[in-house]
């Protein structure tokens, strides 16, 4: 630590730049941490689903509906205990597309014996159940848009009749289980069927007796179904969460390319930093070689230096990403429920603040080690 | 036996096809103690021997000696370590860190050593005293004159009690008054610190405080 005020001197001489820099790697780390926890949050989305609950859907894609008339037929399969069924609405607040979370109409009385780990108090739970303009929402969403339990309010479906308001009122206010959104809005099928002409359900929820039938069930009604107008693709709930998740594309590559792409013009603007430091400082490193300092000494300064900024900059990036989603609570509009800056995603944006540093440092130390001084003071003395 | 030998000393610089020779076939000792002036037109190699010496720079041929370690034969490794314990360098320019303050850049050549931060203080504060700037510990190289400036250099390269002191052109950019004092302080550390001195000036006065001059001119050195 004794050379910490040489490399503390050399940083502050010019604060400006310094300060420029590591706000650059910032913001390129902020980026990187974002696009990160998109990932891991979209991967760890896929072990969400239970393997003992099934999805139907539609075989051609799940914007595709299903006949109601399905459910009775899947309902007496041997061991399915509980079909339940739900319909993507679409529904944006204020009529605003940037007021978009996510909402479903779901039969209520199946819905809950399905999912009865939907953490929602008893009496608000019948309150919702016994009303058909009720909705049932999530916790952060409440809290996002100031809304309080009774109060009526209006959504816009972007699918079904997108000029007509459709009012409901809050009676049940659920808190998600880990992985799920608590920005999700749920009302009644029986509301969107009566309102609609056209409304079928969207995917058909089966609730197994034993997870290790999954195979034989979805292979019973995939074949079943094969050659009707509305063939059918049964998976598990962890295999359908993956299916939805794949429907964003390969986000991992994309995130990865942007990420990369981001480290390597940050990697530059960091590098030309010390290249810059580094020239202007060409006599001084003369002087120190003159004193005794070794090649291997000046190296080291330069590096140390290159990634004190990168790793401050690291830590201004990374956690400043991590205070603020965790802070908001941003969940991507419910569709990145969960979303979490992890400690892996933390730990991993820090050690590239640290390369960043030490390959951005390299060529300036690596010409600080090898300046001739003896040619360097002659241009100086 | 002599603290400094140089034996058949030459130094050529090649450029493309072109040979330039700037001195060849040196010899030179000085014995401990000593104080000696080396003298010359610009051009004539003076600096470039007093780089050679520190071992800044590499001979085309010859040797080298200090206190007995062959310097033309060290890695450049092993001569960083031999400069911060042997030699101590004044430069024209003072060469100060202006980022540093007076102490700051007197402890640096003491940053390579083992010593403790207090330890470190002592010698630092030491070195000030004999330079008579106790008071500008604090100060910035702006902050002081370069007569003030140059000391704190020189108290910079006896910090470490070196067996060597360089000094080329110490009092060149310094005004009379101050190139005096300088003076005055470099005969000071010959005399009651037993340092020996190799300095090179073009300023007769400077080099009337030495013990023994020096010439080189040509190529060739002359005493």
């Amino acid at each position: 630590m004794k050379y910490g005020h040489l490399i503390w001197v050399n940083l502050t001489r010019n604060k400006r730049r310094t300060i420029l820099t590591a706000l650059s790697v910032a913001a390129a780390l902020f980026l990187f941490v974002a696009l990160r926890s998109v990932n891991t949050t979209l991967n760890d989305a896929r072990e969400v689903g239970s393997e003992s609950r099934m999805v139907t859907r539609n075989a051609i894609s799940i914007v595709f509906q299903l006949p109601e008339a399905y459910y009775g037929w899947l309902s007496s399969l041997p061991g399915v205990r509980r079909v339940t069924w739900g319909n993507w609405f679409h529904g944006i607040y204020r009529g605003n597309p940037r007021d978009f979370f996510a909402s479903f109409g779901v039969d209520v009385d199946s819905y809950f014996e399905v999912y009865p780990e939907l953490v929602v108090p008893e009496d608000q739970k019948q309150a919702f159940m016994r009303e058909r303009t009720a909705a049932m929402v999530g916790t952060g969403l409440m809290e996002r848009y100031g809304w309080r339990l009774g109060q009526t309010i209006n959504l816009t479906s972007m699918i079904y009749s997108p000029v007509t308001e459709w009012p409901f009122t809050i009676r049940a206010v659920y808190t998600p289980l880990p992985g799920w959104t608590d920005e999700a809005f749920y009302f009644h099928y029986d509301y969107l069927s009566e309102m609609t002409e056209w409304a079928q359900p969207g995917w058909y929820v089966l609730q197994l007796d034993d997870s290790s039938h999954a195979a034989t069930v979805a292979a019973t009604i995939d074949e079943h179904y094969k050659n009707s107008r509305f063939a059918t693709r049964t998976e598990t709930e962890r295999a359908f969460q993956t299916g939805m998740v794949s429907m964003y594309g390969n986000v991992g590559f994309l995130m990865n390319a942007v990420g990369l792409a981001v480290f390597f013009a940050i990697l530059l603007v960091a590098a030309n930093t010390m290249m810059m430091a580094a020239r202007e400082r060409t006599s001084e490193v003369a002087v120190l070689k003159t004193l005794g300092f070794s090649d291997r000494l000046l190296f080291g300064l330069v590096i140390a230096e290159a990634a004190a900024i990168t790793l401050a900059g690291g830590l201004l990036g990374v956690f400043g990403a991590k205070l603020l989603f965790e802070g908001t609570g941003f969940q991507g509009a419910g569709f990145l429920p969960g979303f979490a800056v992890k400690m892996s995603t933390a730990g991993l944006g820090m050690l590239i603040a640290l390369l960043l540093g030490l390959f951005s440092g390299l060529v300036p130390a690596w010409q600080a080690a090898r300046l001739p001084v003896a040619h360097t003071l002659r241009r100086v003395v | 036996m002599a603290l400094l030998e140089i034996r058949d000393l030459s130094k050529v610089y090649q450029r493309d096809a072109q040979r330039i020779p700037v001195f060849e076939g040196i010899n030179l000792n000085i014995v401990a103690g000593e104080f000696l002036v080396l003298m010359g037109p610009s051009g004539s190699g003076k600096t470039t021997l007093l780089n050679l010496v520190a071992g800044l720079d590499e001979p085309t041929t010859g040797t080298i000696r200090v206190s007995g370690a062959e310097v033309t034969a060290m890695s450049r490794r092993d001569l960083a370590a031999w400069r911060s314990h042997h030699v101590g360098f004044i430069f024209q320019l003072y060469n100060l860190l202006p980022v540093l303050t007076a102490y700051q850049n007197i402890e640096l050549p003491l940053l390579l050593t083992h010593l403790s931060k207090q330890d470190r203080r002592e010698h630092v504060m030491t070195a000030l005293e004999v330079v008579g700037l106790s008071d500008r510990a604090d100060h910035y190289p702006r902050q002081l004159s370069g007569g003030q400036e140059q000391r704190v250099a020189i108290a910079r390269a006896i910090v470490s009690d070196p067996t060597l002191i360089l000094a080329d052109e110490p009092t060149g950019d310094l005004d009379a008054q101050s190139a005096q004092d300088v003076l005055t302080l470099m005969q000071r550390l010959n005399d009651e610190y037993n340092k020996t001195i190799l300095l090179v000036t073009h300023d007769q006065r400077a080099a009337d405080r030495g013990h023994a001059i020096m010439h080189l001119d040509k190529g060739v050195l002359t005493g």
